[in-house]
């Protein structure tokens, strides 16, 4: 309890450097931010226009999808502002600084994920805020305790989701350096794509995103039960159910740290 | 021109290099494409008729604009060059005997080329086998087929000398990385590189096909799929072909105003 | 106590030649040889000792500094640092060390040097008093009154190099691994930095251990002097043991290079 007391405080000092380093570049920051703020609002530009067109897709209708954009959107967001140390892991196998970490007393996870915190996420993230509430508010959806619950969820298992994904990534780093943009497929491939609800994709698409990766479970039967489609209460609870893929993730980084330490490049 | 062929050489050849990175690459492409596929299927199925071009032509423009995704992408910027610029090493190249913009353009060009060589042809491949509707379509006419390779080579020197004019704009802007982060958003909007042109609304459309923007994938893609007319296409070239000349010049103009800065302050 | 007996590593690494057709042959099919950087190398330091360790490029001492420090596996043999394997048992050993790397820096580059020094207190939770205590010392003899509470980034090469020490030790550790610690740095400097590893072994019996180019370096700090080449121990023995021939240290090292082929 006390060890994990005292790893908590450790990671918030990590964070509250991190903010401090950025301050140190404001200008820079709010450039970024409001760039992060542009390249998703051209993705809702797209669904704008393809809505001029085709009035529903696969029953969906316009607000539906942007308030499933923006759940997906929010999720990636917090993920990518936590879990950024992994997604820029390559640097750190790069230019040495895993050995640095291995110096020191404490869990490989937790120094890297304090090594980056990036909170020019936040322009994404505001982005994803306004097309929920966009689609909330034209969206007749009757909100109750269940389905704010449900969204909370969403939140916490699709952070999960993803930030296991950027983990996955980190432990390849450590057995290539090139040819991992195929990940990209999975997490901003998910982020592009996943503004649809998955149903949209067909059924294979579904059955793979339900079993495999399980992004139908923070997307699409969550959004179900918002939507009033469907009223099964365990459908609240699937997407913390998602929180299951962190588990081969942290094996394969295990394996990965392994490796690294036999070969030691 | 000799130099500047073997300053492509070279870069064509470390760009071959990347036998892991291109595999990556190719995975990916093909994995996107075949998302992209998938939803405007599913638009496809709401509505058919509200569709702008047949499912089978929009199907050849996603595997292609796939395939060709390194000769138009403007995300793929040299990090090189712009770092030169931001942190004043430019100043060595300025030593050479050679034209910086002359330099940069073969440069990127064979970057560019490498990339899409060990590329294109397996994500052409596979599109060939996947069945009607949803793979690439045969060209609509072999004189389509020749009037797209030969706008696709006029996009790729567009989608460079549009992107040499960003390196040098970062000479004079306090944030290149805003700079590029904007120019890329609206190139990938502009470009049809999100949603293919003929999905935006009519006058839209029309606004946007006579940017520079609509002179890179815009125009080899559609001729592909035969959905162009003739008129149209001769229109398409012609605007290619202005704004190549166009944005060349106003680069090697700016080029010229941002070394004499350089000389004169001294990076 | 540092014990490393007959311990071996080697490497794989990819064959790459020039050329457009070894590129495109290379993407279908490559060549994997094997690189032995360590050979059987076998030795033991004691509590307290200064030991140079020196040899060329490619000659092992990182390999060796990165299986002592925990972060690569040996292939064979065994290593034991104060009774523990420090790569099986990474969290409790690193407690005991600290590492400079010279060419690589530790301090957040934005901030106050103090803050990346409050950032270590919480890493390797140094208790308070004896944070202030190492703190209060290390400022005294490194001089760094007036660097504490400017941003990494403002610093000379020197001044970063001291605070880099410094960080290095603000959790009292038994064995300092210095790797290359003056390089770069003007001969101010370097002196300063010479003086206080000497002093910081004195008063806390700080087992150090040192590689460098430098054999300046060597001559005022190192009792002691591992020579390693191709992955094997040549020669463990004093400074003296080295000069027999009398001269300068930078000839005799050359010469010695050059006796043993490497």
């Amino acid at each position: 309890m006390k060890k994990l007391h005292q790893s908590i405080r450790l990671y918030f000092h990590y964070v509250s450097l991190n903010i401090r380093c950025m301050m140190q570049y404001k200008a820079s920051f709010f450039l970024t931010a409001l760039g992060q703020f542009l390249v998703s609002f051209t993705v809702f530009l797209g669904i704008f226009f393809m809505f001029q067109r085709f009035s529903m897709v696969e029953g969906f209708t316009y607000s539906e999808v942007l308030l499933c954009f923006g759940i997906m959107l929010m999720e990636f967001s917090l993920a990518e502002m936590f879990a950024r140390g992994f997604d820029m892991f390559h640097h750190m196998v790069k230019n040495g600084e895993f050995d640095r970490v291995l110096v020191r007393p404490q869990n490989e996870i937790l120094q890297v994920l304090g090594s980056k915190f990036e909170l020019t996420r936040i322009g994404r993230m505001a982005q994803a805020i306004v097309m929920f509430i966009y689609g909330i508010v034209k969206n007749e959806v009757a909100w109750s305790f269940s389905k704010v619950l449900t969204v909370i969820f969403m939140l916490i298992g699709g952070t999960a989701v993803f930030s296991a994904l950027f983990l996955i990534y980190a432990a390849l780093c450590f057995f290539t350096l090139d040819g991992l943009e195929f990940i990209n497929i999975f997490t901003d491939g998910a982020r592009e794509f996943g503004k649809y609800p998955v149903g949209v994709y067909g059924k294979e698409f579904l059955i793979f995103t339900t079993f495999f990766i399980p992004y139908a479970l923070i997307q699409y039967y969550p959004l179900l039960y918002i939507l009033g489609r469907r009223t099964e209460v365990f459908l609240v609870l699937l997407p913390l159910l998602a929180c299951w893929f962190l588990v081969p993730a942290l094996l394969l980084w295990r394996f990965g740290v392994r490796h690294y330490k036999s070969s030691g490049s | 021109m000799k130099k500047y062929l073997s300053f492509f050489r070279l870069r064509f050849l470390m760009g071959l290099q990347y036998r892991a990175a291109a595999l990556g690459g190719i995975a990916t492409q093909f994995a996107w494409g075949f998302m992209e596929i998938m939803i405007f299927r599913a638009f496809y199925r709401a509505d058919a008729a509200a569709f702008p071009m047949s499912f089978s032509a929009t199907a050849s423009y996603i595997w292609l604009q796939q395939a060709f995704l390194a000769l138009f992408a403007t995300w793929m910027m040299e990090k090189e060059i712009f770092d030169a610029i931001v942190n004043g090493n430019i100043v060595y190249e300025l030593c050479r005997p050679i034209s910086i913009y002359n330099m940069w353009f073969s440069r990127s060009m064979a970057n560019r080329l490498s990339r899409a060589v060990l590329r294109c042809f397996p994500i052409l491949a596979f599109a060939v086998f996947i069945p009607k509707p949803y793979g690439i379509a045969l060209p609509a006419s072999l004189w389509h087929f020749v009037l797209f390779l030969l706008t696709l080579l006029l996009g790729l020197a567009m989608t460079v000398s549009l992107c040499v004019l960003v390196y040098i704009l970062a000479f004079f802007t306090i944030s290149p990385q805003g700079l590029q982060m904007i120019f890329i958003t609206m190139t990938d909007f502009f470009a049809g590189a999100l949603i293919p042109l003929p999905f935006f609304p009519e006058k839209m459309q029309r606004f946007m096909e006579l940017l520079p923007f609509a002179a890179m994938q815009n125009v080899p893609l559609r001729i592909y799929g035969g959905s162009m007319t003739r008129f149209e296409i001769q229109k398409a070239v012609l605007l290619q072909i202005f704004w190549l000349l166009v944005i060349t010049a106003a680069g090697k103009l700016l080029c010229k105003l941002a070394l004499k800065r350089v000389v004169v302050q001294g990076g | 106590m540092i014990t490393m007996e007959h311990v071996c590593k080697s490497y794989k690494i990819a064959k790459r030649d020039g050329g457009i057709k070894a590129a495109l042959t290379s993407l279908f099919h490559r060549e994997y040889e094997s690189i032995h950087a360590l050979k059987d190398v076998t030795f033991t330091i004691g509590d307290g000792e200064m030991v140079g360790y020196i040899g060329p490029n490619g000659a092992g001492k990182s390999s060796t500094i990165k299986i002592l420090s925990g972060i690569l596996t040996p292939d064979s043999g065994t290593v034991l640092i104060n009774g523990r394997i420090p790569y099986k048992d990474r969290v409790r050993h690193v407690k005991d060390i600290g590492v400079v790397f010279g060419q690589r820096s530790q301090l957040w580059w934005d901030v106050p040097v103090i803050d990346s020094f409050e950032l270590l207190k919480d890493i390797y939770t140094i208790p308070e008093p004896q944070y202030r205590q190492s703190l209060e010392e290390l400022t005294e003899l490194l001089n760094l009154k007036e660097l504490l509470r400017s941003p990494t980034r403002q610093l000379s090469l020197g001044q970063r190099m001291r605070c880099e020490i410094a960080a290095s030790l603000l959790h009292r550790p038994r064995i300092l691994f210095l790797d290359e610690p003056t390089i770069g740095l003007d001969a101010v400097s370097k002196l300063a930095v010479r003086d206080f590893i000497l002093q910081q072994n004195k008063i806390h019996k700080t087992t150090v251990i040192l590689t460098t180019h430098d054999m300046q370096d060597i001559e005022a700090l190192a009792s002691r002097i591992l020579l390693i080449g191709k992955g094997r121990l040549l020669l463990d023995g004093t400074l003296d043991d080295i000069k027999r021939g009398g001269g300068n240290i930078d000839e005799t090292v050359a010469e010695l290079y050059r006796a043993y082929e490497i």
